[in-house]
């Protein structure tokens, strides 16, 4: 922040006004090349599962007899076919619709649940705080992937079923997140004001002491969507995600892989679909932490 | 310290009872009779359904299903494979030891990488060898292993042929047998690590290098030599091996995938396997042990955590 005044001159009042925190955070963001780079590489993803019908050259489902297996560029298509005959760009560009909406409802499930837990058993601490931070524990005992294939194995394979299972999966992390920040914000002389003025709990948590939570929760927001969109690729790929025909990412990487010689291109373009997806989240959340974090501005 | 450890394991047992809570709720309070199933495709006969069905309790209420179950646990019976009908305990008990290996080897090899490049990077902060292995790790920590996996079975195992892309190697079969099955597996299932670690491990020397007492060594006029490698990542390299125990844990869930990719006869593969197949009681018994020794890693790392590091004390 060196090179720039944290003030800024508003010259017809002539008054001196300080940078509020956004426009600081969101200069410290705009100077973070990778982090741009991030955001640009993600809107151009959001625009493919948006605009599917209108950006993709063929329907992503149609197979067809004389186009199995075709290399890129054959025929005009541009990223080749698969072992049905089906455009591989079409069905990336429909893929990054399943995976970026798994995401996103993943990351509000998992928020929902554990900002609730977490606010409670900061806030009031006792037995609730115990039996939640027990919960917590218990979750956290699991490796994710492992609790996520043994519910989806019981469950049944579907897209609801992938995103309830790593909404479920993935709560402790937020629940652990928003508690330590409740506990250091309950003590803060702004909390205290506002119980002096006889305000509620609910508003204290939600008005108060929430608000000052986000910054924390965004960071881990993008970084957590980035680990989403991995596991709902693996569970497709194990075969227990997504269902076909649906243009899955990493279910198309699970058809691939037997016909790895034949045509490598079947999970080349895939992969990389997958990878540039979560590179874009974690450089956004990279980005997002330092812009966000005054203890490592500097 | 003894009091903090015996603390310890006595908090780790409600969480084992939970664990089984959940291993055996997800398996039990589903529809989907595997019983049925197997009637239905004609595997088994009525009477042998009847018999299952009696030695699982399936037809009793679930608390006396749960009661039933923990007992059995307690006793060391895991159970009877549906399919297979075979003991549980023997076929995880020799698969284990398989996910142990892929996942020590996967961890020596990702500390292997990750400590001398984060070191590296650290030191010759915005260098090129820094942007480099930034990018690198970056690049590591986003690609899905089962992609990696895949990638170097076709390159190394089908187009160069020069490793092996299935099972396992046995040691009296000669070392480089038993090495070279170890290798694309471990490289699969380490990448991710290493670049998770090599970030940690610049973020960790960085940040000991801006203390006071490196700050008081430098002014002493120690070498530079000296003050880093005395100095600075012996506190550096803390939290790196509390990260890696931890780690070691998730390597155990990750072998999941890499196990299926690399026919590996480990503990995922036969969960994957046992899905396959709709084996409850098979599924159960491997998600428990998973999370079992994810529990037991951990409270190993927290109480090793202080022997490492002196400044911790647990009173």
């Amino acid at each position: 922040m060196t090179d720039q005044p944290n003030i800024a001159h508003d010259q017809e009042l002539d008054i001196v006004r300080p940078i509020s925190q956004t426009r600081r955070a969101l200069r410290a963001f705009l100077r973070n090349r990778l982090a741009v780079a991030g955001t640009v590489l993600l809107l151009a993803f959001i625009i493919c599962a948006v605009f599917a019908e209108q950006i993709a050259p063929r329907d992503p489902l149609e197979m067809s007899l004389q186009a199995q297996l075709l290399g890129p560029g054959e025929s005009g298509y541009i990223l080749g076919t698969d072992n049905f005959g089906r455009d591989i760009l079409s069905r990336l560009i429909y893929g990054s619709r399943i995976s970026l909406t798994v995401g996103l409802v993943v990351v509000s499930i998992a928020t929902l649940i554990g900002l609730t837990l977490g606010l409670l058993s900061g806030y009031y601490g006792g037995a609730i705080d115990i039996l939640v931070m027990r919960l917590v524990e218990m979750f956290a005992s699991f490796p994710f992937l492992i609790l996520a294939v043994a519910v989806m194995a019981v469950l049944g394979p579907s897209i609801y079923n992938v995103m309830l299972v790593l909404g479920i999966v993935n709560w402790p992390i937020y629940a652990r997140l928003v508690r330590s920040q409740v506990l250091t914000l309950r003590e803060t002389p702004f909390v205290e004001a506002a119980k002096a003025i006889g305000a509620n709990d609910a508003r204290i948590m939600f008005f108060h002491i929430l608000p000052n939570c986000t910054s924390a929760l965004i960071v881990t927001a993008a970084m957590s969507m980035a680990g989403a969109i991995l596991a709902t690729a693996a569970l497709g790929f194990l075969g227990l995600g997504v269902q076909p025909p649906a243009p899955e990412w990493g279910m198309m990487l699970n058809e691939g892989k037997d016909f790895l010689r034949r045509a490598p291109h079947m999970i080349t373009f895939p992969g990389i679909a997958i990878m540039l997806v979560v590179l874009s989240l974690n450089f956004i959340g990279d980005g997002l932490r330092d812009a966000l974090d005054p203890h490592i501005r500097n | 310290m003894l009091s903090y450890i015996t603390r310890r394991l006595l908090i780790a047992v409600p969480v084992l009872l939970g664990i089984t809570f959940i291993t055996f709720a997800v398996l039990n309070l589903t529809p989907g009779d595997p019983i049925r199933m197997m009637l239905a495709t004609e595997k088994i006969t009525p009477d042998v359904a009847e018999t299952l069905t009696e030695y699982y309790g399936l037809d009793r209420p679930w608390y006396v299903q749960y009661a039933r179950y923990l007992g059995n646990l307690l006793r060391g019976d895991l159970g009877i494979s549906i399919t297979s009908r075979t003991d549980i305990a023997s076929s995880i008990a020799s698969r284990l030891p398989n996910t142990i290996l892929l996942a020590v080897s996967s961890m020596f090899l990702a500390l292997l990488i990750a400590v001398p490049v984060g070191i590296i990077s650290a030191t010759r902060r915005n260098s090129l060898a820094d942007y480099t292995s930034l990018t690198a790790a970056m690049i590591g920590v986003s690609m899905p292993s089962y992609w990696l996996g895949l990638l170097l079975l076709l390159q190394f195992g089908l187009r160069w042929k020069i490793l092996p892309i299935w099972g396992i190697g046995h040691l009296s079969d000669g070392l480089w047998d038993f090495i070279s099955h170890l290798i694309l597996p471990s490289v699969t299932l380490g990448t991710g690590l290493a670049a998770l670690l090599t970030r940690l491990t610049r973020a960790s020397v960085l940040e000991v290098l801006t203390q006071d007492f490196v700050r008081t060594a430098r002014a002493k006029g120690l070498r530079e030599r000296t003050v880093l490698y005395k100095h600075a990542l012996r506190n550096a390299l803390i939290p790196v091996i509390t990260a890696a125990g931890l780690q070691l844990g998730y390597l155990l869930g990750g072998a999941v995938i890499v196990e299926s990719i690399f026919s590996w006869p480990g503990l995922g593969r036969l969960t994957i396997q046992a899905i396959q197949k709709r084996d409850l009681p098979v599924i159960q018994t491997a998600t428990l042990v998973f999370a079992v020794s994810f529990v037991l890693v951990t409270l190993l790392v927290d109480i090793l955590y202080v022997f490492v590091d002196p400044r911790i004390r647990y009173d």
